[in-house]
């Protein structure tokens, strides 16, 4: 049964790529309906998942046999286990929500069949990614994630800040998939495959291998940048430039969690390594509480929550850096609490904005009116996101408390961050509730534009059912059991007893809980005072830190780029020539200076021949009057003079067929050239008397240099030569007595076709610039 | 006999060095024409002067025997790249027609940049 359930996984997502492949021709037919009719596919596959979920068991995964294959070892099969599963169900179901979302969000949009295609094709990608069972499939449509993820964030590409955005989450990011790759090969050359099943199987451990930093360090990074943790936290809030369900998305269950994801995949076999904690909580930690920290300086709606992400984000990472079961399962049921209640408020903002035209929560006020089913969705959001019963959110935090709590040696450190950054989400929770919804009259918030009656039922959707959801895992966590404890299995743990309940009776982590709420209401009153500190703050941490710096380093490389090209690539022609001649003669005085061969050879001569000496001066004398005369037309004749030369020397030494055919070209060039010539203009002195003496020195100098090489080549003979072929089957098997011609149409008459296609190509190319009307041309030019 | 060719050869090398690094289009075409005559030269030179008997077999006969004549596969190699550079310079000098016609000028100077 599972297996026949799972053969439905590559079906459904190639149809989800397909679909989005798509979605540009699909939208001129289904216009506006087209994000409603893509999301039946992540509903189809959320179903799979769903069914599929109580097959599994608490001790078995599946993997199938490969269905397609890159290249040898990289293939690419499915593994459903507790922990695809678990990122599984929260992409397929959020999306669904985000696409039926978008379907009325983006309404007015331009280009809405690229956003589809861009948006289906993160999502296929995200689902493929967390169920690859082939590592170097994993790192694919790990890419694949941030470059769609870019297309995304830079959406209205005819504004400045999300182009920048999206370029700096992309440098970002790609900087992880680049490291990330580097990791996985590494990975599969100790393991042998990249078969994520094969690995675990072998219990292989990587800890203690000598190449173990340098693996943990490119995780590391491609975790660091992709998960948005401090030192790379700032590309996130900038990718709240992209259209809200995008970053409702990205936030929630996706992108950003892929490098949560990935660090739960790679730690059974790596995660003994001895960095790990320490590093994975401190990155964490830090981010954990600077998120939740400058949430609360913000006034935008979006950036408060981005900030939130950042913080929650950290809490996952450092919560598998302290790297006990317990710790574990709290990410795990962190990510599913996070992902449901970030996904509801990050759409709620877009209602919000789309009812009222703003998303300033200084502006807003007294939403509940008009957004009466919204408010009660986000009220039930944000006290998840507080971490209050009765929601999952509670059950999430007290998890995070209890491993913080247990963890040996370093609570003193990780507990205050952690119960800080709660602080800050009860605040600032708090806060968007008394900004947005509770009934004030001080404050005279902006009028509805629209109201909820006026959206369709699909709009708000998403931000009820997540809220309702939410509600039901907090009242009935025993649901998440099975999957969370196959999840810790094989992210490898060894206690995976899981038992999810909301009430734990009164002991410190309530005693903990309590006092973060009552701190954070302390902090909620304080809050006019407080939020000008933190915006103070961030300000100052802005102009030190990080977005300005990264911006000013890649503008600084594109200068110092564009510089050097401009240095090298100047236009002028001769300067290329230039180069190009000197560097070769280098190349050439240190090859014959270091081979050690004679300078000029004078043995095996032929004999002096007069009659050619003769011919040779004469040439010679027209070549150099050719340079240097005045004229046009005593150039091109004395140039004539050495074709004709040349030919000769060829009748001379046999080559009855060569010399005729030089004095017909050289015959018609010169005919050419002097048709063309009174249109050409007279010969202008352009050089400087330096430029001459230089380029005179240059050109003897490369004479000199082509003479030597001449005289050396006579003694270079790598074959044997094959001519003697030729003489002995020109006439028995091609039937020619002229061996030179049968060489040309027959032995080699593909060379000669190819001279014919050129010869062909100029005289079209030559025909039609004859033919071009200039004149015209340029008449309707200034007509214009 | 050799070393007078080659020296010829390195002579045309030099006049048309020099002619392709004027600034003067007609010049840099001349050039064109003498570096493309001095190659064909340095192969056919490749390929031994010594012999220099004609590259047909006698009638009557079969075969010829390779030391009489002048080897053949050089000058089959030299006939094709001489026809395609006449193609190329028929064609240099259109496009240079046109140029002029275009632009007025024919300083290779002003062809530095794409715009304008």
């Amino acid at each position: 049964m599972s297996e026949r359930l799972i053969a439905y996984l590559p079906l459904l997502a190639s149809l989800m790529f397909a679909s989005g492949i798509l979605a540009p021709l699909l939208y001129k037919p289904f216009g506006k309906r087209l994000g409603l009719l893509l999301a039946v596919f992540p509903f189809l596959i959320f179903i799979v998942l769903l069914l599929l979920a109580p097959k599994l068991g608490s001790s078995s995964a599946i993997v199938t046999r490969e269905f397609f294959s890159l290249a040898e070892g990289i293939d690419f099969s499915i593994r459903a286990d507790g922990l695809s599963l678990t990122f599984g169900l929260m992409i397929s179901g959020i999306g669904f929500f985000i696409l039926l979302y978008s379907a009325f969000y983006m309404k007015k949009y331009e280009r809405q069949g690229q956003f589809y295609l861009y948006l289906t094709l993160f999502m296929g990608a995200m689902t493929a990614m967390v169920f690859s069972d082939n590592l170097m499939a994993l790192f694919i449509f790990w890419e694949i994630t941030s470059i769609t993820s870019f297309l995304l964030i830079g959406f209205d590409h005819h504004l400045e800040k999300p182009r920048q955005a999206a370029l700096q989450s992309l440098l970002i990011t790609a900087l992880g998939g680049l490291t990330l790759l580097f990791a996985v090969i590494l990975i599969g050359n100790i393991a042998g495959t990249y078969r994520i099943s094969e690995i675990i199987d072998s219990g292989l451990k990587l800890g203690e291998h000598p190449q173990a930093l340098l693996i943990f360090i490119f995780i590391l990074i491609a975790v660091l940048t992709k998960s948005a943790q401090f030192p790379f936290h700032f590309w996130l809030p900038g990718a709240m430039q992209a259209p809200t369900p995008v970053s409702s998305y990205l936030h929630s269950a996706t992108m950003v969690n892929a490098g949560i994801f990935l660090l739960l995949r790679v730690h059974p076999f790596i995660g003994d390594f001895y960095l790990w904690k320490g590093t994975l909580m401190v990155a964490g930690g830090i981010t954990m509480f600077l998120g939740a920290f400058f949430s609360m300086g913000q006034t935008d709606l979006k950036r408060i929550l981005a900030f939130t992400t950042i913080s929650a984000l950290g809490t996952m990472v450092m919560l598998i850096g302290i790297d006990t079961s317990h710790s574990i399962k709290a990410a795990l049921v962190f990510f599913i609490v996070h992902a449901m209640y970030k996904g509801g408020l990050f759409m709620m903002a877009g209602i919000i904005d789309k009812s009222t035209g703003t998303r300033d929560i200084t502006r807003l006020a007294n939403l509940t009116r008009g957004l009466p089913l919204t408010t009660a969705a986000t009220v039930l959001a944000l006290i998840s996101m507080a971490g209050l019963p009765p929601m999952l959110g509670f059950i999430g935090k007290e998890l995070v408390y209890e491993a913080k709590v247990q963890l040996p040696g370093l609570s003193w450190l990780v507990l205050p961050l952690g119960v800080g950054a709660n602080i800050m989400m009860v605040a600032i929770s708090l806060t968007i509730f008394a900004e947005l919804f509770y009934p004030s009259v001080r404050k005279q918030g902006v009028p509805f534009r629209h109201t909820e009656k006026e959206f369709p039922w699909y709009f708000p959707a998403g931000t009820i059912i997540l809220a309702a959801a939410g509600l039901v895992l907090g009242l009935a966590p025993g649901l998440l059991d099975k999957i969370i404890s196959n999840a810790l299995l094989f992210s490898g743990n060894d206690d995976v007893r899981v038992k999810l309940s909301i009430w734990h009776g009164f002991n410190q982590v309530l005693l903990i809980s309590v006092l973060t709420v009552v701190s954070g209401v302390v902090v909620f009153i304080f809050r006019h005072r407080v939020m000008p500190l933190i915006s103070s703050l961030i300000r100052w941490f802005d102009r030190l830190f990080l977005p300005d710096v990264f911006a000013g380093a890649i503008k600084k490389y594109v200068e110092v780029a564009a510089r050097s090209t401009e240095r090298i690539q100047h236009g002028y022609h001769r300067f290329y020539l230039m180069t190009f001649f000197i560097v070769t003669m280098l190349l050439v005085a240190i090859q014959t200076f270091f081979s050690g061969m004679p300078v000029i050879e004078t043995s095996g001569l032929s004999t002096l021949k007069l009659h050619i000496l003769a011919l040779l001066v004469v040439s010679s004398l027209a070549a150099v009057f050719a340079v240097f005369s005045g004229g046009r037309l005593t150039a091109i004749v004395a140039m004539g003079v050495v074709g004709y030369g040349v030919g000769l020397i060829y009748l001379f030494y046999g080559a009855v067929d060569l010399a005729i055919t030089q004095f017909l070209a050289e015959t018609i060039l010169m005919v050419l050239f002097v048709m063309v010539m009174f249109k050409l203009p007279k010969f202008e002195k352009l050089s400087s008397r330096n430029s001459k003496l230089r380029d005179g020195i240059i050109a003897l100098s490369a004479g000199a240099m082509v003479t030597l090489v001449v005289l050396n080549a006579r003694f270079v003979n790598v074959f044997d030569p094959i001519s003697s072929y030729y003489a002995a089957k020109s006439y028995v098997e091609a039937h020619g007595r002229n061996i030179v011609n049968v060489i040309l149409v027959d032995f080699r008459a593909l060379d000669t076709l190819g001279e014919i296609t050129v010869l062909t190509l100029a005289a079209v190319g030559v025909y039609a610039l004859f033919n071009i009307r200039v004149r015209q041309l340029k008449e309707k030019e200034k007509n214009q | 006999m050799e070393l007078v060719l080659a020296i010829f050869i390195g002579l045309l090398y030099a006049c048309g060095v020099y002619l392709v690094l004027r600034r003067s289009i007609i010049k840099v075409i001349l050039g064109v024409f003498v570096l493309s005559n001095a190659t064909n030269l340095i192969i056919f030179l490749a390929g031994g002067i010594r012999r220099s008997g004609k590259g047909f077999i006698p009638e009557g006969a079969e075969t010829i025997d390779p030391a009489l004549i002048s080897d053949p596969l050089p000058q089959a190699l030299i006939l094709t790249a001489v026809v395609i550079s006449l193609g190329i310079s028929a064609y240099i000098l259109a496009l240079k027609f046109r140029y002029f016609e275009v632009t007025g000028t024919h300083d290779l100077d002003q062809l530095s940049k794409t715009d304008d």
